[in-house]
């Protein structure tokens, strides 16, 4: 207990004392909390997404089957589907008809697909909230496309795609069957791609294996590598910004150092009273300790509540394009909140600890000066 | 190399770490050299104004390593989706030759430093600093393994590429393989159990028994270090089965996870910091002899066995909770 209570003490006599420079200090955390802010923002942004893409493909089908021609990706005939036989472990396995269709009007691709589950008419259309609101159309309105052959096909707008999912909906229309070929011109009895359910995840790599040996031409594409990709690709782009970040972190260690080493006459003499009246090296140290303890969680706090702020109620304004990527109809999601012991930890050891490390040696020049010389 | 924020961190303090020690270092060449309590010479006034500097250096450093153990093994943990096979912290401590020597090292690494902390502490309580030669002898020795973890971490980190099929704990932890995991795998429950609880009992007793008589503190020691082995085969012949509630899933590594509640950190902690602190008791009883340092040897003594003892009875309550509380009955099977 009387250990507690020395450092209580402490921490009192040091509060105080902060509170005597206010400006010095005030300046520090500020530059202190930007660092933190810029950090955090990155690594809340990112770590959001990677949750986002994981709960998007949820319920995505585990395998998709393309097939190669001439290492070009292919429209696959109806007849592979009877071709694979019965595979032991897959659930469900269907065709699936999708292309890509540029608009000129908003300079844009949509990504248009049959849906059979939606038993739309065939002058029907279901659209993502990024070409609603790129095209300024609300459901009931008629939308047309231009076919392959140039003739124009009008579709009445049925609804909108759910805003939960638009981060991979927002350029999608979903449509019927014979629309679709009378849009593409494609022939009957072939399909883009045919997609794979299996309820048990260890077995998919043995039914991909099983696949590329029947059906010697096709590529199955397992959403588990999908996954790790995505997965990669945003630690990547994080660590880029950590990386170009760099730079900020080292002229921040530099201020720090610069602070906790030029201290001013006021201060030597304060220190020199202290140990005129008693007090020794280590209890300066420790005194010392606390100050830069309850400078650094202040600023780590203010500036991780600010990142946080900023990432899931500003949309992350700041470094959207580069952690997102970009296209002309973009989504428009919220991030759900979410944070993780591992970034505190990361975080942590890229603003705190180098503050630490640049303060510990003029703390300690100026903990260990004889009071005779600063008072003189 | 995978250009990832934890990574980055990680190697940030191993390199910083060995700055601090390097410096640390030829601070302590110079002590071993020129120290010298009785001389007034102004060198010697500036090395002890230096000690107070390179003990608030390692302190730090070792608090860094302390927390860079915890972010290695969870940092593994989180980046298991991003390697063909892996499910766990032992995948990806598989994808190449380093991963396992780089923890082993962590670990040595968190022994050494607590125990250098904790004879810091003894010796800056006497007025004469006795034992100062000592302790920055022991410095040189850890140094290299700083060195080491630096460079074995950096290799594993390099040589992580995503392309290795890696094998996880399924088969690294199973009885039927080869090596040491396997052989701590196969140690029959029964005897892995026993052996958790004597020596529980045992390092307990010898706790008690020191902090009333003041003697046995090496034996107090070396007890800690057979519980600490027999808790660490516990963890994976029986304990684990039991928390995952299957009986053929030993992974040390799994129990970590949030699925099965942070049951790791839990049992791990406690168990490390009781043999961290029953290594101080050893390091610290020898001492009594030496006039300056008898009742700070006392009330360090006293201080560190109870913190051990209790840490231990809070790691064996665990333990004891969490195969009493599991829906696994292997009565009949192991028993």
């Amino acid at each position: 207990m009387n250990f507690i209570r020395r450092q209580r003490y402490l921490v009192d006599y040091i509060i105080s004392s902060m509170l005597r420079r206010k400006g010095k200090n005030l300046g520090l955390m500020l530059v202190y909390s930007l660092i933190v802010f810029m950090l955090a923002s990155v690594m809340l942004f990112t770590h959001a997404l990677k949750q986002e893409v994981g709960l998007l493909l949820h319920s995505s089908p585990e395998i998709i089957l393309q097939r190669m021609v001439a290492g070009r990706h292919d429209f696959i005939p109806a007849s592979y589907l009877e071709k694979m036989g019965r595979i032991r472990g897959v659930t469900s396995r269907k065709g699936r008809l999708w292309g890509y269709l540029y608009d000129p009007s908003v300079k844009a691709n949509y990504t248009l697909m049959v849906s059979d589950e939606q038993a739309l008419a065939a002058t029907e259309v279901i659209i993502g909230s990024a070409i609603a609101r790129a095209r300024g159309v609300v459901p009931g309105d008629y939308i047309s496309f231009r076919s392959f052959d140039g003739e124009t096909y009008s579709f009445q707008i049925k609804s909108l795609l759910d805003h939960e999912t638009e981060l991979v909906s927002a350029d999608l229309v979903l449509l019927n069957s014979k629309a679709y070929h009378a849009l593409f011109g494609m022939p009957e009895g072939v399909y883009t791609d045919i997609v794979l359910s299996v309820s048990n995840l260890r077995e998919v790599p043995k039914i991909a294996e099983k696949l590329s040996q029947r059906l010697p031409d096709t590529r199955p594409i397992l959403k588990q590598e999908i996954l790790r990709t995505y997965d990669a690709i945003f630690s990547w782009r994080q660590g880029i910004l950590f990386v170009l970040l760099a730079g900020a972190i080292m002229a921040f260690v530099i201020f720090a150092w610069d602070k906790a080493s030029g201290l001013s006459a006021e201060e030597k003499r304060e220190i020199g009273i202290l140990k005129s009246i008693g007090w020794e090296t280590s209890d300066v140290l420790h005194m010392k300790f606390w100050e830069g303890a309850l400078l650094s969680l202040l600023s780590f706090f203010i500036g991780y509540l600010l990142a946080y702020l900023h990432v899931f109620y500003a949309s992350a304004s700041l470094f959207e394009p580069v952690l997102k990527g970009w296209a002309v109809l973009y989504p428009q999601f919220q991030l759900s909140p979410s944070v993780d012991g591992l970034q505190v930890a990361t975080l942590f050891f890229f603003t705190v600890f180098p503050y630490v490390v640049a303060t510990i040696i003029p703390i300690w020049q100026v903990a260990v000066t004889d009071p005779d010389a600063v008072m003189r | 190399m995978l250009l990832n924020p934890a990574i980055m961190a990680l190697i940030l303090v191993s390199v910083v770490v060995v700055l601090m020690l390097a410096m640390a270092t030829g601070f302590a060449l110079q002590v071993l050299r020129h120290w010298d309590i009785r001389s007034g010479s102004e060198l010697q006034l500036r090395l002890e104004r230096r000690t107070y500097l390179i003990s608030t250096l390692m302190s730090w450093a070792f608090a860094a390593e302390v927390v860079s153990l915890l972010l290695f093994i969870y940092n593994a943990e989180s980046m298991s989706g991003q390697f063909v096979g892996a499910m766990c912290a032992t995948g990806v401590l598989n994808v190449n030759p380093w991963g396992w020597p780089t923890l082993f090292m962590k670990i040595a690494l968190f022994f050494g430093g607590a125990i250098w902390l904790i004879l810091n502490a003894l010796d800056n309580q006497g007025y004469d600093y006795p034992l100062t030669r000592l302790k920055y002898l022991l410095l040189l020795l850890i140094m290299p393994l700083v060195m080491a973890e630096a460079y074995l971490q950096l290799r594993h980190f390099l040589e992580l590429s995503p392309d290795v099929i890696t094998s996880c704990c399924g088969s690294l932890f199973s009885s039927d393989a080869k090596g040491v995991a396997a052989e701590v795998t196969s140690v029959s429950p029964a005897v892995s159990m026993w052996g958790l609880y004597l020596s529980g009992t045992a390092v307990i007793a010898a706790g008690l028994f020191y902090s009333r008589v003041k003697r046995g503190s090496a034996v107090f020691s070396l007890l800690a270090l057979i519980a600490f082995g027999f808790a660490l085969v516990a963890i994976i012949s029986v304990l684990s089965p039991y928390i995952y509630e299957h009986p053929q899933h030993h992974c040390p590594f799994c129990i970590l996870k949030s699925g099965h509640g942070f049951a790791g950190y839990l049992l791990y902690i406690p168990l490390f910091f009781a043999t961290a602190s029953a290594l101080g008791v050893g390091v610290v009883g020898p001492w009594h002899h030496i006039a300056s340092l008898t009742s700070a040897v006392n009330t360090k003594g006293r201080q560190l066995v109870h913190v051990s003892v209790g840490l231990f009875i809070l790691f064996y309550l665990l333990a004891t909770v969490y195969v009493m509380s599991s829906n696994l009955v292997m009565q009949g099977v192991w028993w």
